[in-house]
């Protein structure tokens, strides 16, 4: 890696860009894992890749959808080596996942949190690219590597998922604890994980 | 942010978005909202006085 064509400016660019993103990706490793820590552990696993590769990035490219390619190609690495499954905690995806419905919350975020929790990974993840990122299909679909029809797929039965969970008020409890439904998702994420490249 | 404006495509083509559609956006930016924690501080003044903390 030829060190720095850049100038100082661009750096300095980088680096404030980079800073940015941050409150992005902590907001979308959170939908993707469900667990704060582990979501900010794997945000800054993130913001170390990127510093790493930082003369790879773009300059004018979207920084925000270029580190969400690395937070998920992370995310999905350390679900396949058990990282997500072997300390799980039982306790915390309990209080997650039976919570009753949010205190002062006017949408009820926590029944909104769990629902989405309840979805296989990659209808959750195009689902919070487009419906709470604000990224169009296209940008998703270039950021999970995958064609736009797919994300756009994805996206619809996320919603009506979530559309018949939140209508009949009937979240079910299908997750960590139930293992063969576990079992299901991680099958799901291996297929996802094996026709991607990863960020680099 | 010196992101190109995302899309703000969220409804897709059913026109009508459901009540909870707010609701995923609130729960993203709750996070968004979020005082930065001091760990992400410490790692990113980390990034300006090196390389980088992991050698090439």
């Amino acid at each position: 890696m030829s060190e720095s064509k850049r100038t100082a400016a661009e750096k300095a660019d980088f680096k404030r860009e980079l800073t940015e993103v941050v409150p992005h990706l902590r907001a979308f490793a959170r939908g993707l894992c469900g667990r704060p820590d582990m979501a900010d552990d794997l945000v800054q696993e993130t913001m170390l890749k990127a510093w790493t590769a930082r003369e790879r990035f773009q300059l004018g490219t979207s920084m925000r959808a270029w580190t969400f390619v690395i937070l998920r190609n992370a995310y999905l690495t350390d679900m396949r080596r058990n990282r997500f499954r072997g300390d799980y905690d039982e306790g915390v995806a309990e209080r997650i996942l039976t919570a009753p419905a949010g205190q002062e919350e006017p949408l009820h975020l926590s029944d909104m949190h769990r629902a989405l929790l309840t979805l296989p990974p990659e209808r959750r993840e195009a689902l919070l690219l487009v419906g709470a990122g604000g990224f169009s299909y296209e940008e998703a679909a270039s950021i999970c590597d995958c064609a736009v029809g797919t994300i756009k797929s994805r996206v619809g039965r996320a919603r009506a998922a979530l559309n018949s969970m939140l209508a009949d008020g009937d979240i079910p409890k299908r997750s960590i604890k139930d293992a063969a439904a576990h079992r299901a998702i991680l099958e799901e994420l291996d297929e996802v994980a094996a026709g991607n490249g990863v960020a680099n | 942010m010196g992101d190109p404006t995302p899309s703000s495509k969220t409804t897709g083509k059913t026109g009508k978005s459901p009540e909870w559609a707010d609701g995923l956006r609130q729960l993203y930016d709750s996070v968004v909202d979020e005082p930065l924690p001091d760990s992400f501080k410490d790692l990113l003044s980390k990034l300006d006085d090196s390389d980088g903390p992991s050698p090439e």
